[in-house]
């Protein structure tokens, strides 16, 4: 079967291009970027896709908050006669056996949109100010937790990849939702202290302060993820802050940078799965 | 009714956003506050139905597991001081219109009613109320654009602010047309052109009314219904083609120069200097030239590779950010983003740039009257930039920060874009425009209102609730973004002829050049979209609302481009016609309002004549102290604010969105050593790279602006070479900002020599480097005028570069990167002081300013990139402010290695040079290299017969030892090197 991937953008996206690159690096048939205002007037739909990436930016310049008003346009837009409405299409791609991944902004789309750590349709955590109320680009160190359902990390361990986020932090409605993602394994990636290994919770190491040093969410059945930290940034390994240290002797045997894993986690998990 | 949210932290979250207010404003304040807590306000102008209301309050207003909401009454607060703060009526509301548009949805076909945002800061703590109005008005709010209520603890209570009005625009005006009457002498002349802000000389005015008394002129009106008399609309045309910032009117002049008592006419700096010699290298380029349009358009585009052109455009922005700091800077940079967008037709913008020019932040004593201090101006600066450059999803590569307490008087907020541009579109280059006479002038994105009319010369426009704030301008990146979708998709189809940004001059600039193409245009004033009612119609001409292109449009893809509009979004709007007329015509519900011939608007400015006198400094040698203590001084070298780390901007820019970074502005063992140059893959799959490098080194002019200007050339190509870079396929852009150099201005005829000399400079060494100038711009008033007296930029000249990496993954960064490297130092350090970092810690002064020998640096800088290829190079550092001994330490400290380095051993030009000389002298053309020792012979022989030395080696130590040429030695730990050097603008970074 011939994998579609579709990367929804439009409105203050701002990495759909390098998504879609990490997408077809990762071995997807198909990759097509679609506007959300061409979604909404239905020149196409998310029926007859595996695979949905919402990529980084800054949805409505994150005014209201980081994907707010993103969120509260996709429950409320009116798609075009004759089309469901966006939760509609996003609950028939679900269902059939498609995966999710939204990255940074489109994380916290997912998130104000109440479909992570479960698709509810009600949010019950935030991603909101870092701690130090400001908007950094570092690179960060996360673990992988192996125990996590989460499609996009299987057989992953330790991985470095770019943050570049005003709005991280984790805030649950109350501790018994805390307690569902640790009880869940539904936190599959964390910033961690390379010095040590364990998460941390501490600036600069976690960028935001988020508790546990939750870097990522996933749903119960592994196939919605989002993540703060940019998978696509690191497509090559020239992206990585220090590749000219570490490969003063002449580049690696393969070339592609270590976020494109996450990606083919998703297309060899829909592969197996979608024969 | 009006209705009133109110959105905040639930009591019980932390609220980082009222902890960063507290930490900006605790310091001018200590002890007396406590804590301070941010709250939004929204306001909507009518009443909203219960449903409705909760779902926008609820859903798209705050967060549902963090916030409270309050509707029409206050979150419940203990707080001692309350300072709301909102935009004056007419003012780029963001916030407001995002409220809005999520409102819409909701009332689906049902009018949506206007909403308006807020900030309030709820101040816990011991202040009279004149400290929290001086609170609010020095750290909250800008008063020349947003208002300022106050209450303390019992009025707030009392419900004082819920009776507030929304900032309604309320303008009655019926648009009107008036007779302009060019009469009187000069001197009435004049103060007509001061009165009307129009900037032009009574020579300018007399120009005009010589044509407009001309019969066949007053023909061709009458027969279309003007009298003789200019409408003010045609005036206002007229003084925005003619202005200095759309003309270059000094670049232009004819200048009488005299040096040595010999004086010698320069037709013009532009023609001469700039342009004349661009076309003096591609002639000698021939078929290798790599420039495709330089000088014609909104950006230079040059070669990248068989398929791409490479776009590059810096523009200033500093006369808006010395009144709105952060406003200013946000348009400069969603400003410039228009320009590459607006080249040929449209380019794929993937970089930006950002070099700001500011006072020391650290100032104790007040500004000067009517000037804010440096610390806000940087603050608001930085933000704007954040925002801007963000959330327009263009990574910010390259810039710097340069300190000079003379930056008080008029901050400088250079702002650059770059991208790509296909070389064929649809079958012709797609770096070049096609409008003919009968498309559309379609006018896309946001609408029209007062702001930026007569931007450059507000302070004398008086705000009021009447008339809606037109001095500053707040930009909005996401209808910037918009727009920029949907004409990235309308190129793609075909569906336009060209386009161009509306920035200065507003529609009057842009449909006046664009009309230049088909030979003129006739447009409807009264078709274009307004934000509020009650504009004139020179009003809507010279506007300068951000986020708006110009584009023409064939008529038979108009109903595509308008139905792709519609769906992406985006407003356009058809204002009329380009014709083949000869002339700009313009007319309001139909009626002609202005008839202006094309040749004259564009070419009938006559030229000014000016002088300038060169009078070369008196010789200098500087008292240096007999024996200086190294060790203390290289630290507080390390400290000084023009060396001192950038990361507290480089960490709050998005630098690598996109996916594409090589060279990120921070490299090493631990992200922060200061790069050279930026370097990016722009084709996801390709490994083609481009090196984006800059050179400024305004120290220099209190000498020479010549030596400045031939510094700033070779610091941008050294940068870039030390990435990586190909020297031979480097561009360059000049931005020009310049003490006023015309009368009355103290000591004009200095500085307008400087200017000469900085050309001169300039041209000398580009034709040596064989760098063609492919863009540039000129900013020529940076003063202030406090009282009497005149605070003046020292001349500064900007060099953007940008240039090609043949194979990203040659790049080379300057951090050490293994113990036991060979350190070399490449080429010759002189006894040249003067102008440097180090003299200005000791306060001393020296005539002896760098001088760039730019033949021999250039066999240098092409031997070094041959080694870099043949990946011979572990790390490359430049050599600039603070000299080798900076250089030396930042390459240590980045890389987390120690270096034995001999002084002795360094190449000089004369064997008598001092320690300190050798150590801190800024000499033009070196670098700090650290090369493998498999790879020492290879890389020896390829720079043979070149000045370059093995000075030493670098070592597992946490500490540099540098042996003195005269005997004994220094040393230093890593970390106090890196603590020194990182402390003085971390401005609390890591703490929460």
């Amino acid at each position: 079967m011939k994998l579609r991937t579709l990367v929804l953008c439009g409105n203050g996206t701002n990495c759909e291009a390098e998504t879609a690159h990490a997408a077809r690096l990762a071995g997807a048939d198909e990759v097509n970027i679609l506007s959300i205002w061409e979604l909404l007037a239905g020149h196409d739909s998310l029926d007859g896709y595996q695979f949905l990436c919402l990529p980084g930016g800054f949805l409505d310049g994150d005014n209201l908050g980081s994907a707010r008003a993103g969120a509260f346009r996709f429950a409320h837009g009116r798609p075009g006669a004759g089309h469901d409405a966006l939760r509609v299409q996003l609950d028939r791609l679900l269902d059939a056996g498609g995966v999710i991944i939204g990255i940074c902004n489109g994380f916290q789309l997912l998130v104000k949109l109440g479909i992570l750590p479960a698709r509810e349709w009600t949010p019950r955590v935030t991603l909101t100010h870092n701690l130090n109320g400001r908007f950094e680009d570092r690179w960060v160190t996360l673990k992988a937790d192996p125990a996590s359902p989460c499609v996009f990390t299987r057989g992953l361990d330790v991985i470095e990849l770019p943050v570049r986020h005003g709005e991280g932090r984790l805030v649950a409605s109350d501790d018994a939702v805390m307690d569902t993602i640790r009880d869940g394994h539904l936190a599959p990636l964390v910033y961690i202290d390379p010095a040590t290994g364990g998460p941390t919770e501490a600036y600069p190491l976690n960028p935001n302060g988020s508790p546990g040093g939750i870097a990522a969410l996933c749903d119960p059945t592994g196939r919605i993820f989002g993540l703060m930290p940019h998978p696509e940034a690191y497509n090559h390994y020239t992206n990585h802050p220090r590749w000219t240290r570490e490969f003063l002797d002449g580049p690696p045997k393969h070339e592609e940078g270590a976020g494109i894993l996450l990606f083919r986690n998703a297309v060899d998990w829909l592969r197996r799965n979608h024969g | 009714m009006i209705l009133r949210i109110e959105v905040g932290p639930q009591p019980h979250r932390p609220d980082p956003m009222g902890r960063k207010a507290r930490s900006t404003v605790s310091g001018e304040f200590p002890g007396q506050i406590d804590d301070i807590r941010v709250v939004r306000v929204y306001t909507v102008s009518e009443d909203l139905t219960e449903e409705v209301l909760s779902t926008w309050a609820r859903g798209a207003l705050s967060d549902p597991i963090s916030d409270q909401v309050s509707v029409n009454g206050h979150l419940p607060t203990e707080a001692d001081w309350i300072v709301e703060v909102d935009f004056k009526p007419g003012v780029t509301d963001n916030e407001g219109r995002t409220a809005r548009e999520a409102l819409a949805l909701l009332l689906g076909d049902r009018p949506v009613p206007a909403v308006y945002s807020g900030v309030q800061y709820r101040i816990f703590g011991r202040l009279e109320r004149g400290q929290v109005h001086r609170l609010a008005e020095d750290f909250f709010a800008n008063t020349l654009i947003q208002r300022i209520r106050i209450a303390s603890r019992a009025e707030f209570q009392g419900g004082q602010m819920l009776r507030a009005n929304p900032p309604v625009v309320r303008n009655p005006h019926e648009p009107r047309v008036r007779a302009v009457s060019l009469e009187g002498d000069d001197d009435a002349l004049e103060a007509l052109s001061r009165q009307n802000v129009w900037a032009l000389s009574a020579a300018e005015m007399k120009v005009i009314r010589a044509w407009f008394e001309r019969p066949e002129v007053r023909e061709t009106r009458r027969l279309a219904g003007l009298d003789e008399r200019l409408t003010d609309v045609e005036m206002e045309c007229i003084a925005q083609s003619w202005s200095e910032h759309c003309k270059h009117k000094i670049f232009s002049a004819n200048i009488d120069y005299t040096e040595d008592g010999v004086t010698v006419r320069i037709p013009g700096l532009y023609k001469t200097c700039i342009q004349g010699t661009t076309r003096a290298i591609r002639e000698r380029d021939g078929e290798a030239d790599r420039c495709l349009s330089v000088f014609v358009d909104n950006a230079g585009v040059v070669r990248f590779d068989e398929a791409h052109g490479l776009v590059f455009k810096v523009e200033t922005h500093n006369s808006p950010s010395a009144l709105d700091p952060y406003g200013g800077a946000l348009t400069g940079i969603v400003g410039v983003n228009r320009d590459p967008f607006g080249t040929g037709m449209g380019a794929e913008l993937l970089f930006n740039t950002d070099v700001f020019c500011l006072a020391d932040p650290r100032r104790e004593e007040p500004p000067p009257t009517g000037l804010l201090h440096p610390m806000r101006i940087l603050e608001g600066v930085r933000t704007g930039v954040e925002h801007g450059g963000n959330q327009s999803g263009i990574p910010t590569i390259n810039g710097s920060v340069v300190f000079d307490d003379r930056y008080i008087g008029k901050p400088l907020v250079y702002c650059g874009t770059g991208g790509l541009i296909p070389l064929e579109l649809h079958g012709r280059p797609g770096y070049s425009k096609y409008v003919e006479a009968g498309d559309l002038v379609v006018m896309v994105g946001g609408r029209i209102g007062k702001d930026g009319i007569h931007g450059a010369t507000f302070s004398s426009v008086e705000l009021s609730e009447e008339s809606p704030s037109s001095a500053v301008q707040i930009g909005d990146p996401i209808t910037q973004k918009r727009m920029f979708d949907f004409l990235q998709k309308a190129r793609d189809a075909g569906l336009y002829s060209g386009l161009t940004d509306n920035g200065a001059g507003g529609l009057s600039s842009s449909v006046g050049e664009m009309a230049t193409f088909s030979g003129g245009a006739d447009l409807d004033l009264a078709k274009a979209p307004l934000k509020y009612a009650g504009l004139d119609p020179w009003e809507i001409l010279v506007s300068e609302s951000q986020e708006r292109m110009t584009v023409a449009v064939p008529p038979a893809k108009l109903d595509a481009f308008m139905a792709l509009s519609n769906l992406m979004n985006v407003e356009s709007t058809v204002l009329g016609t380009f014709t083949d007329s000869g002339t700009f015509t313009v007319r309001h519900d139909g009626q002609i309002v202005a008839l202006l011939d094309l040749g004259f608007l564009h070419e009938g400015l006559p030229r000014r004549e000016l002088a300038a006198t060169w009078t070369p400094p008196t010789p200098v040698e500087p008292a240096l102290p007999a024996d200086p203590d190294l060790r203390s001084l290289l630290l507080r070298l390390l400290s000084r604010l023009n060396i001192a780390s950038k990361e507290y901007w480089v960490r709050q820019y998005d630098h690598e969105v996109k996916g594409r970074s090589v060279v990120k502005p921070l490299c090493g063992v631990a992200a922060q050593g200061p790069s050279d140059a930026a370097v990016m893959r722009p084709l996801l799959d390709s490994l083609r790279g481009i090196v984006v490098s800059h050179g400024l080194v305004p120290r220099y002019s209190d000498i020479d602006a010549g030596a400045m200007a031939a510094a700033s050339v070779d610091e941008a190509v050294r940068n870039a070479v030390a990435a990586g870079g190909d020297p031979d396929t480097f561009s360059a852009l000049d931005n020009f900002c310049w003490p006023d150099p015309i009368a009355p201005a103290p000591d004009h005829e200095r500085k307008l020599a400087g200017l000469v000399r900085a050309n001169r400079a300039l041209a000398e060494l580009c034709l040596a480097y064989n760098l063609p100038l492919i863009s540039g711009k000129d900013s020529m008033k940076n003063d202030a005028r406090v009282g009497a007296r005149w605070i003046s930029v020292p001349p500064t000249l900007l060099i953007s570069l940008a240039g090609i990496v043949p194979d990203v993954r040659r790049a080379v960064t300057m951090d050490f990167k293994r113990p036991g490297t060979a350190v070399y130092v490449l080429g010759l350090t002189r006894r040249e002081l003067g102008g440097s970092e180090y003299l200005a810690e000791l306060g001393l002064s020296s005539t002896a300013v760098p001088i760039v020998r730019a033949a021999d640096n250039l066999r240098l800088y092409r031997a070094l990139h041959a080694a870099m290829r043949e990946g011979l190079i572990a790390s490359c550092h430049d050599c600039s402010d603070g000299g080798l001994g900076v250089a030396l330490a930042e390459s240590a400290f980045a890389g987390g290695l120690g270096c034995a380095v001999d002084l002795a051993r360094v190449p000089a030009d004369s064997p008598d040079l001092r320690d300190d000389e050798l150590v801190f002298s800024e000499s033009a053309g070196r670098f700090v290299v650290s090369v493998d020792p498999a790879n020492t012979a290879a890389f020896e022989a390829a720079l043979a017969g070149l000045p370059v030395a093995r000075v030493g080696e670098t070592t597992a130590a946490d500490r540099i030892d540098l042996r003195l040429a005269r005997g004994g030695a220094v040393s230093w730990s890593l970390a106090e090197c890196f603590s020194a050097w990182h402390a003085p603008l971390a401005f609390s970074q890591g703490k929460e």
